[in-house]
């Protein structure tokens, strides 16, 4: 029932002048949910996360956050908002608490509450301590796990994430998402872009696929795996005479759903990997290598957002 | 019962003052004073004393006496208003765009419910705070040197308030306009020197060419600065007072919904 969305959007449109950024989409959140968007650069993700946190205005189409009109009531549904921007906006001449207990006061939270709430979540993303310190000298996981825990510091209903672990080495990352998956465990309800497979995969419940301002493909990633790839796929790749991967493709034609040549291997899409790599062989054609992999969202990813570099 | 009427543009709340959020941005500020006042006393305490040792009592050597007072009681009103200015311009220029562009502080504020406008409102009440702490010092310190005449020099600190928001809020409107503080370089050359120096700071104006007193008679800070002087020296000013305070208030109601505007502009979409 839409009444019950966190987040609920019908034919959502963001145009800049003659740019149309977000091209009218349809979603719903659901309370507890974690959701994500997933697209390349200039998909139209972050437009959409601005929309949902009232700091932009759609231009067309219908939104509903917690029930409310961002136009008409964006301060009160700010309120009840936990934003961690793409960007770090952490005050770097402030100590790491008092970032947290400047930032609880917006919120008209009371000074000894904002005191109490900076420390528990201060041990939350573990940088108790670093409370006194500055935040200047904190590395680039730190900071993010702070601003994520600046987010939380008016016990939202809604956690926006935008890119929560871009930039980030991969010990950082896999700490980020320990921390956003206890707020899941939690029930908190996270929405985030992403442009990383794995962390759509390891987060999300539910996830929407977006590509030139549209929303191309949407359901939990298993879904989309299973609707838009095959369930494994077989990298081959070739070291001897044929000029290219396309010639090999063509004769590989038949084997599996999909033959997608690349320019360093050809990728088979098949069901049952093992019998696809036994009938290459059938035809004659030895590969220098074979890897029989399960899908991942990064193909599906790129079937439906196409190899062309956007930049 | 709480009755809250709401308005659909993006401005939201049309309540001209929303305390709590303005609050919150004022103690943001304060903290941030809190650890960096030390960087600031010499620029807005220190160096305006030196100013008055050395033109105060160096040139006043030469220049004896003027409009019937000696030099250094001339030129404390002066140096006091200009002081005051120059603080208002400092913090309202590359810190202002700064929190746009490279802290983000108004996007992070923007992101919770606090508005546009209170972001704006709660700079300019912390710059007000700002200014009567540096004036009180100021005052302080020239009792001492018995540049102070009348009990009026206390009216310096609402002169000083009416000039801080006659100059913060047009100046944070620039700041919060432009992408590159090379624009600040412009605002220096062609806006804040002459005005220091064609504002009766130094001279009275009377002194000037006739065709060039109207730039001394357009600057908020040569009013600012008839105003204190009549204040310290306890005689009227030039004009009519109610000139002279109706003339910072333009400033001021303009250069605050400028401000308002630009804020809004560049922190919604």
């Amino acid at each position: 029932m839409a009444d019950q969305s966190l987040i609920s959007a019908r034919g959502l449109v963001k145009r800049f002048g003659d740019f149309t950024a977000v091209d009218g989409i349809d979603l719903e959140v659901a309370p507890g949910e974690a959701f994500g968007f997933l697209g390349p650069n200039g998909a139209g993700k972050s437009s959409t996360m601005r929309m949902i946190g009232c700091v932009s205005t759609p231009t067309a189409g219908e939104l509903r956050i917690l029930g409310m009109d961002p136009v008409r009531d964006g301060t009160r549904i700010r309120a009840r908002l936990g934003v961690c921007p793409q960007l770090d906006n952490l005050d770097p001449d402030l100590s790491v608490r008092e970032n947290l207990t400047t930032y609880a006061r917006y919120f008209g939270v009371t000074r000894a509450e904002a005191r109490r709430r900076a420390d528990e979540l201060l041990e939350f993303v573990q940088l108790s301590d670093r409370a006194n310190g500055k935040v200047e000298p904190l590395s680039g996981g730190m900071k993010r796990r702070l601003t994520i825990a600046r987010a939380m510091v008016n016990e939202p209903d809604l956690v926006l994430l935008d890119e929560p672990t871009t930039g980030l080495d991969p010990q950082a990352r896999h700490l980020v998402w320990e921390r956003l998956f206890r707020l899941k465990q939690r029930g908190t309800t996270l929405v985030l872009t992403t442009h990383y497979m794995d962390e759509a995969e390891q987060l999300c419940d539910r996830l929407v696929v977006m590509d030139g301002g549209k929303i191309v493909a949407e359901g939990s990633p298993r879904a989309l795996i299973e609707n838009y790839s095959t369930a494994e796929v077989v990298e081959l790749r070739f070291s001897d005479g044929l000029d290219s991967n396309a010639q090999y493709a063509a004769k590989l034609d038949g084997i599996g759903d999909r033959v997608d040549p690349l320019p360093d291997r050809v990728l088979l899409y098949a069901d049952d990997g093992d019998a696809a790599v036994a009938e290459v062989h059938r035809r004659g054609l030895t590969p220098a290598s074979v890897l029989v992999r399960r899908s991942t969202l990064e193909d599906v990813f790129l079937h439906l957002t196409g190899r062309t570099l956007v930049d | 019962m709480t009755t809250e009427t709401t308005t659909v543009t993006g401005a939201g709340d049309p309540r001209p003052l929303r305390l709590r959020p303005v609050v919150a941005v004022v103690e943001r500020y304060l903290t941030l004073y809190r650890r960096l006042w030390q960087a600031s006393v010499f620029s807005s305490f220190i160096l305006p004393i030196l100013f008055l040792i050395s033109i105060g009592i160096g040139v006043g050597g030469y220049v004896g006496s003027i409009e019937g007072v000696d030099y250094l009681s001339w030129i404390v009103p002066g140096v006091l208003v200009s002081t005051a200015f120059q603080i208002c311009v400092g913090e309202s220029t590359y810190p202002v765009l700064g929190d746009f562009k490279w802290v983000r502080a108004y996007h992070a504020m923007r992101a919770a419910p606090v508005q546009p406008k209170d972001i704006v409102h709660g700079h300019l009440l912390y710059m007000i705070f700002r200014v009567q702490l540096s004036i009180v010092a100021f005052l302080l310190v020239v009792v001492f040197f018995g540049g102070l005449h009348s009990p009026w020099a206390l009216a310096t600190l609402p002169i000083c308030a009416l000039l801080t928001a006659a100059v913060v809020t047009p100046v944070t409107a620039f700041a919060a306009t432009i992408e590159s503080d090379s624009y600040f370089a412009l605002l220096f050359r062609f806006v804040v020197i002459p005005a220091t120096l064609f504002s009766g700071v130094f001279f009275p104006v009377e002194q000037l060419p006739v065709a060039i007193r109207p730039v001394a008679y357009a600057s908020p800070v040569w009013h600012a600065v008839e105003l204190s002087r009549a204040a310290t020296l306890g005689r009227a000013p030039s004009w009519p007072i109610v000139v002279h305070i109706g003339y910072l208030l333009l400033w001021a109601v303009i250069g605050l919904l400028a401000a308002r505007r630009a804020f809004a502009r560049r922190l919604e979409d």
